[in-house]
């Protein structure tokens, strides 16, 4: 065997992206996923750097999703490679929070806010350790963080769509981690969860943490984010926002379902 | 309640008891996870699985019938879920394939083997025997600190006690990863929990529960317990912890109940015999779930809030 | 003893023969009405239908026992048994309505209180009648050995009467099943079609209660369905499936048993329904076990051999062992992992396919011809030679591939 090396970047070099460092926060490798005989992302390589809020784009059934699962090892991948921090899934784990899509739960579960946001920390309790007034002020400051602090007692199930969304944001920042990996955080929330949740996204960015979030509205891209990874089932373009965010590789990514007049409104960078 | 109560009804009513406790705890996870019909597919191979103990042993000692009870409930939850992954069929009918073809295969051998010389059949697997688990030795309540007494129990309560504490205990240990696994199964991957492993290890502990509450019960309060005290306790709160005590509280009660109505009863409507107190109980567990989907304080559904 | 040919043409006495017809009609009936609430996603609300039907069954015995009856009149018996299936349907339906419980849980519930209260009465049954058998048995598991020819007769008509009305109710019941809110757009009454689904299913659980029993009824409405569903993807075919499975299990597992002594008849209805359930969930051309591995493998290394080509083409290494040994076995490398000329030749035409990818995409924004830029879709299968001239033309003159 002469060549033992990496796995081969195949788009990468297509893309012009550099090589993995060893110090992003995410970085993927021919990641290749399937539903059924369609791949629903082939051979995709993508990085995201540590310290910076990153965008995933794309068109509905791009694969944006399957991506962030792929890579939590939710789904099962046909081949490729996943490295968070430079290290494996499993020995990265206790750095990672993760913010599920909203809708994939059953908000009808007898629980309350205050406990959801306790399942944050169910990876430092254990099985039967006691939760300690530390944890639950650790819970009671995430719930504060998101606007939530009236709310721990109240049932799940008693909240509206944006209530929804904070409480699991506050439950990842009970988890502590480095890296935010965010499903579609903002699919049906009000302006002001938007706009509670982004402020909440920022002040993790300046205390030196990672986000990465699916991302579907393009004309906020470049208010929120720093990074954008663009993909329809292969990866299109990734970079800063300035360099990748451009004209040209939206209709790459979106192909004819964005019209020339939407493309013009979302300001991106001059490609 | 003197020396005829310790003697002829302490030990069924403590072992109805126990066999609703043992089966309500995992139930109440099932009915969250929307398996709460696993329990009924479970009770139905336990046939099939006593009648091969049977055929392969040659006898009809309780530790084989147990074990090829636990061997079909495995059987049975290994091939529903293989079915349901490798031909893509809904849960629902991949159980209903699976109990249904497992049964008439029980019933198959069972009246092809001869069964004249054993007292296996049909009616003992679904009614259980609670009314004969008496305790003879017994004379009175002293008899409950009489070790010789004692060891005359019948043998089913000692073993449904074990079986209903080893619930209680997983239940504690294992409270947070089914509470999260059940709620919010990619998040709790994501974790790293073994999201898998959980809900196959709650199935067999579901399992266990009903094999060792059918051999003391019948099967019919199995499905029952599994199922109504704590569906009655989900209508009457909205938070897992009172959920459970209630589950348990309602599945002693519906036991207690039942079989005091099954035993005097008829006879305070004065006919002179009684009737099944498997199935009493099980009817007194299905009114108190009637009862809690008119009354119950948390019966109405809430759903995914609309987006605001 | 019968032969089994006798039984098998019918030959084996009226009774026997009745019986044989009235199981295949009651298996094709139950196979295609099972279809329908397959395809609701309700197939075990036959199970709290069928469980349901004991404390009818019992009621009606006391009834006619109260009245002077011999209380084992099976039309009588079977008329209790619809009566309360139908309660116990309509409670599953509230309860789901009414409350946050699930329909699983709702099932459970009523067939497991249904179930043990119908033990309740037939302990008041035993009580009354002592020392004769009131037949909890038969109720439970079908019997058909001592069977009265006016029973027989029951099982056959009622079998043709629920075929004859599914028959005439398929249009209908095949629009709601497949997609209800469209059917409701057609203007037809989705709620009644869905009521006389059920009321179908009723029938069938009641007639084959005499048949095969309480509880194994439920595997004629499920089974037949399920293995249907692994021959076809559309509707009409697998009602005919279905009911062909419950129909040639009803037939063979009748004739079966009237041939062979101690062999019951309902258990073998079942599992001659469960072989072909198998035989289907393992070999079905498209849906089948085997099949899906088949395809999933041979997924697997397109995957892996297109990216070993783009590798190969861009000259990066490659460590996958699976990709290795797929070039290697189609000798685009040789066993030292250097490219072959032949490897060459492909890297370069793959490379060179992704070029007209990329230019594809940005002179066509038609999604559908684009969006199957999935990596493993040739493009020749997209654009035409001619289109695909024009994108050469467009790239410039092919470049030969480097060895590494």
């Amino acid at each position: 065997m002469p060549d033992m090396l990496r796995l081969a970047s195949h788009d990468g070099a297509l893309l012009g992206a550099q090589p993995t460092p060893a110090d992003a926060a995410l970085a993927v490798r021919g990641m290749t996923v399937s539903y059924g005989q369609k791949p629903a992302l082939f051979s995709v390589d993508a990085t995201f750097p540590s310290g910076v809020m990153s965008a995933i784009i794309g068109p509905n059934g791009a694969g944006k999703s399957t991506f962030l699962k792929a890579a939590l090892g939710l789904i099962p991948m046909v081949s490729g490679e996943v490295r968070f921090f430079g290290l494996p899934l499993a020995q990265a784990r206790s750095r990672i929070a993760y913010v599920p899509q909203r809708a994939s739960v059953d908000w009808d579960f007898p629980t309350t806010v205050i406990d959801v946001v306790l399942m944050g920390r169910y990876r430092r309790l254990g099985l039967l350790r006691r939760v300690g007034r530390a944890d639950l002020a650790l819970a009671q400051e995430a719930l504060a963080r998101v606007g939530m602090e009236g709310f721990a007692h109240r049932q799940i199930g008693q909240l509206s769509g944006g209530q929804q969304q904070r409480v699991f944001l506050a439950r990842a920042l009970a988890q502590q981690g480095d890296l935010y990996l965010l499903d579609e955080p903002f699919a049906g929330v009000d302006a002001a969860t938007e706009a509670a949740i982004i402020e909440v996204l920022k002040a993790l960015k300046a205390a030196g943490k990672t986000v990465i979030a699916v991302h579907h509205d393009l004309s906020t891209v470049a208010d929120y984010f720093d990074h954008v990874f663009l993909v329809n089932v292969r990866a299109m373009a990734q970079g800063p926002v300035a360099s990748a965010f451009t004209t040209a590789a939206l209709s790459q990514t979106y192909g004819g379902r964005l019209g020339a007049g939407q493309l013009d409104q979302l300001h991106p960078a001059k490609g | 309640m003197g020396a005829s109560f310790v003697q002829f009804s302490l030990t069924p009513m403590l072992i109805g008891v126990l066999a609703a406790i043992a089966c309500a705890l995992p139930g109440n996870f099932l009915i969250l996870r929307r398996q709460a019909l696993i329990g009924d597919a479970i009770s139905h191979v336990v046939l099939p699985g006593i009648v091969v103990a049977f055929l392969v042993t040659g006898t009809v000692a309780t530790m084989p019938m147990l074990m090829g009870a636990g061997a079909a409930a495995l059987v049975a939850v290994v091939l529903i879920e293989a079915i349901r992954r490798l031909g893509r069929i809904e849960p629902g009918a991949a159980m209903g394939v699976v109990f249904t073809a497992l049964f008439a295969g029980g019933v198959l051998l069972l009246e092809q083997s001869d069964t004249s010389r054993v007292h296996l059949d049909v009616d003992h697997a679904l009614m259980g025997n609670l009314e004969t688990l008496i305790w003879l030795r017994a004379s009175g309540w002293d008899s409950v600190i009489d070790p010789v007494a004692l060891s005359h129990l019948p043998p089913e309560l000692p073993r449904i006690a074990g079986v209903a504490a080893l619930m209680a205990v997983l239940t504690v240990i294992f409270w947070r990863p089914l509470k999260l696994a059940s709620f919010d199964e990619g998040f709790a991957r994501a974790m790293g929990l073994p999201v898998s492993a959980i809900g196959l290890g709650l199935v067999i502990a579901a399992a266990v529960a009903a094999v060792a509450a059918f051999d003391a019960v019948g099967s019919i309060i199995v499905i029952a317990m599994f199922i109504c005290p704590p569906a009655t306790a989900r209508l009457m709160t909205d938070r897992l912890t009172t959920q459970v005590w209630l589950s348990v509280a309602i599945a002693a009660l519906a036991a207690i109940l039942g079989y005091v109505l099954a035993g005097y009863g008829p006879i305070w409507l004065g006919f002179d015999s009684a009737v099944s107190a498997a199935g009493m109980i099980a009817t007194v567990a299905g009114l108190m779930l009637g009862m809690a989907c008119l009354w119950g304080g948390a019966r109405g559904r809430v759903g995914v809030a609309p987006g605001a | 003893m019968v032969g089994f040919l006798d039984a098998i043409t019918l030959q084996a006495g009226y009774n026997a023969a009745l019986v044989t017809v009235g199981a295949t009609l009651l298996g094709f009936a139950a196979g295609m009405a099972g279809t329908f609430l397959f395809l609701r996603k309700r197939a075990l609300v036959s199970d709290a239908m069928a469980h349901a039907t004991l404390p009818g069954i019992a009621l009606a015995f006391l009834v006619m026992v109260a009245f002077g009856g011999d209380g084992r009149n099976l039309a009588g018996l079977l008329l209790g048994a619809a009566a309360s299936a139908l309660v116990g349907l309509a409670l599953v339906d509230w309860i789901v309505r009414r409350t946050r419980l699930a329909e699983d849980a709702a099932i459970g519930a009523v067939l497991s209180v249904f179930f043990g209260f119908g033990v309740v009465l037939l302990t008041v049954i035993q009580s009354l009648e002592r020392g004769r058998q009131a037949g909890l048995e038969d109720v439970l598991l079908g019997a058909t050995a001592g069977m009265l020819m006016q029973d027989a007769l029951l099982i056959a008509v009622g079998g043709a009467v629920v075929v004859a009305l599914i028959v005439l109710l398929r249009r209908p019941m095949t629009l709601v099943a497949f997609d209800p809110g469209h059917a409701a757009a057609l203007g037809v009454p989705v709620g009644r079609v869905d009521m006389a689904m059920m009321g179908l299913v009723m029938a069938i659980t009641v007639i084959g209660l005499s048949l095969v029993g309480l509880i194994l009824i439920i595997a004629l409405l499920i089974i037949p369905p399920v293995t249907a569903r692994f021959w076809t993807d559309r509707v009409a075919p697998m009602l005919l499936i279905a009911g062909a499975v419950g129909g040639a299990a009803g037939y063979m597992g009748a004739a079966l048993s009237a041939s062979i002594p101690d062999l019951p008849t309902g258990p073998m209805i079942v599992l001659i329904a469960a072989g072909l359930f198998t035989v289907s969930l393992l070999f079905a051309p498209r849906r089948g076990v085997l099949a899906a591995i088949l395809a999933r493998r041979r997924f697997q290394a397109r995957v892996h051999w297109r990216q070993g080509l783009l590798s190969l083409a861009r000259a990066e290494p490659i460590h996958d062992p699976l990709t290795l040994r797929i070039l290697r076995a189609a000798g685009a490398i040789r066993p030292d992992g250097v490219a072959t000329d032949k490897g060459r030749a492909l890297a370069a035409k793959s490379l060179r396919d992704e070029r007209r990818w990329e230019i594809a995409r940005a002179i066509h924004q038609d999604t559908a011809l684009t969006g199957r830029y999935d990596g493993l879709t040739p493009i020749e299968d997209v654009f035409t030679p001619d289109q695909i001239a024009d994108l050469d033309t467009r790239i410039g003159p092919p470049q030969p591939v480097g060895g590494m």
